[in-house]
């Protein structure tokens, strides 16, 4: 099992000036370690839709890489994007899911189909270039270059370890993770558009 | 006598390239073939099929992001789908989006059964999105307004495609 943090440092230094679309607690956990918070777009609203969101991206600057990190429930509350960004098949697309196999958010409750669906599997046969599936870090970042200069859509799905959350929200402490609107306003700003 | 379309997908394609529309975010509806057979024509246009509605806010809340200028063309009952990405994209984060929206149901002549008809024009309230409504040529301009109108907002607009380019409702 992978630490979502570890795996995002790795990720890190392979962005360069790629624009990063973290959601739900991927977003607290790439907070901690970007360096160049002008390009990422912590996506809070509307679960599910962060892919939605990356592919607009990455098909509006084609020749700027767009990495998210969706999370397993949310992927199983948008399993179309899958299909969608196929059809369109953006070579900058880089869709990375963290199949912690349950909703950390609301108390670790399990996503359906755990530890019988396969994430990769669905990617590779709904169309994308490329699927892989890594549940050791080592692996990861030893195939980091190969992976992520692959040709896109690329779909990589990381066995992590939950970081559940479950105290009252009003109890947890702030995340300091940069409201979505802000951030879209900064990135434009970083872009010139 | 053939019918005449009293909105023709014409027109409102002209206020596509009017307004500088790089992308369509789309999902079919059973009434608007015509039109899409247009924007495929259209080398300015950028078509993006969508699998299901709710993907097409938020794709196109990217895509403006990213610089570009798309419009969603989805149906009503798509757009009622669409609720929480109209919600947590669109309005929270201020997003431009101008949806045209195939007005399923829609009629001048009496009550409609159709239940999809009955509940846009309050749900769209409800979420204070501002709309238009059109039903000819002579409105298409309409989606000019919306147009301006999601740019001043910073928010969501919608334009209601009451006579879906058949002229069914003269």
């Amino acid at each position: 099992m992978i630490n979502q943090v570890d795996l995002m440092a790795v990720v890190e230094k392979h962005r360069n000036n790629g624009v990063v679309v973290p959601t739900m607690t991927g977003s607290r956990g790439w907070n901690a370690v970007s360096n160049n918070k002008d390009r990422d777009i912590p996506l809070g609203g509307a679960m599910g839709k962060a892919s939605s969101f990356a592919l607009g991206v990455a098909l509006a600057q084609p020749d700027l890489k767009v990495f998210v990190f969706d999370g397993d429930g949310s992927l199983l509350m948008n399993l179309g994007t899958l299909v969608t960004v196929a059809e369109k098949a953006p070579k900058n697309f880089y869709h990375f899911v963290l199949e912690n196999g349950v909703y950390a958010v609301t108390g670790g409750q399990p996503i359906p189909g755990v530890d019988k669906l396969s994430f990769a599997g669905m990617a590779k046969e709904a169309g994308y270039a490329a699927a892989y599936e890594f549940d050791d870090l080592e692996d990861f970042a030893s195939r980091a270059d190969e992976v992520l200069e692959a040709e896109g859509p690329v779909f990589i799905c990381f066995k992590t370890t939950p970081e559940i959350q479950n105290e009252p929200i009003g109890l947890r402490p702030a995340s300091g993770v940069k409201p979505t609107r802000v951030a879209i306003k900064d990135l434009m700003a970083d872009l010139g558009v | 006598m053939a019918q005449q379309a009293l909105l023709s997908p014409e027109a409102v394609i002209e206020e596509f390239n009017k307004n500088g529309v790089t992308h369509v975010v789309y999902l079919p509806d059973s009434e608007t073939n015509w039109m899409y057979q247009l924007m495929q024509a259209d080398h300015t246009l950028d078509l993006i099929p969508v699998s299901r509605e709710g993907e097409s806010i938020a794709i196109a809340a990217g895509l403006i992001a990213g610089g570009k200028k798309p419009v969603v063309l989805i149906q009503n009952t798509g757009m009622l789908e669409s609720g929480d990405s109209i919600r947590g994209i669109a309005k929270d984060c201020q997003m431009p989006v101008v949806m045209l929206v195939g007005y399923r149901g829609w009629t001048r002549h009496g009550p409609t059964p159709d239940s999809a008809a009955r509940y846009t024009e309050p749900t769209l309230r409800a979420w204070e999105v501002p709309y238009y409504l059109i039903e000819h040529d002579e409105d298409a301009s309409r989606i000019t307004a919306a147009f301006d109108d999601a740019a001043r907002s910073s928010g969501p607009v919608a334009v209601l495609v009451g006579d879906e380019y058949h002229g069914f409702n003269r």
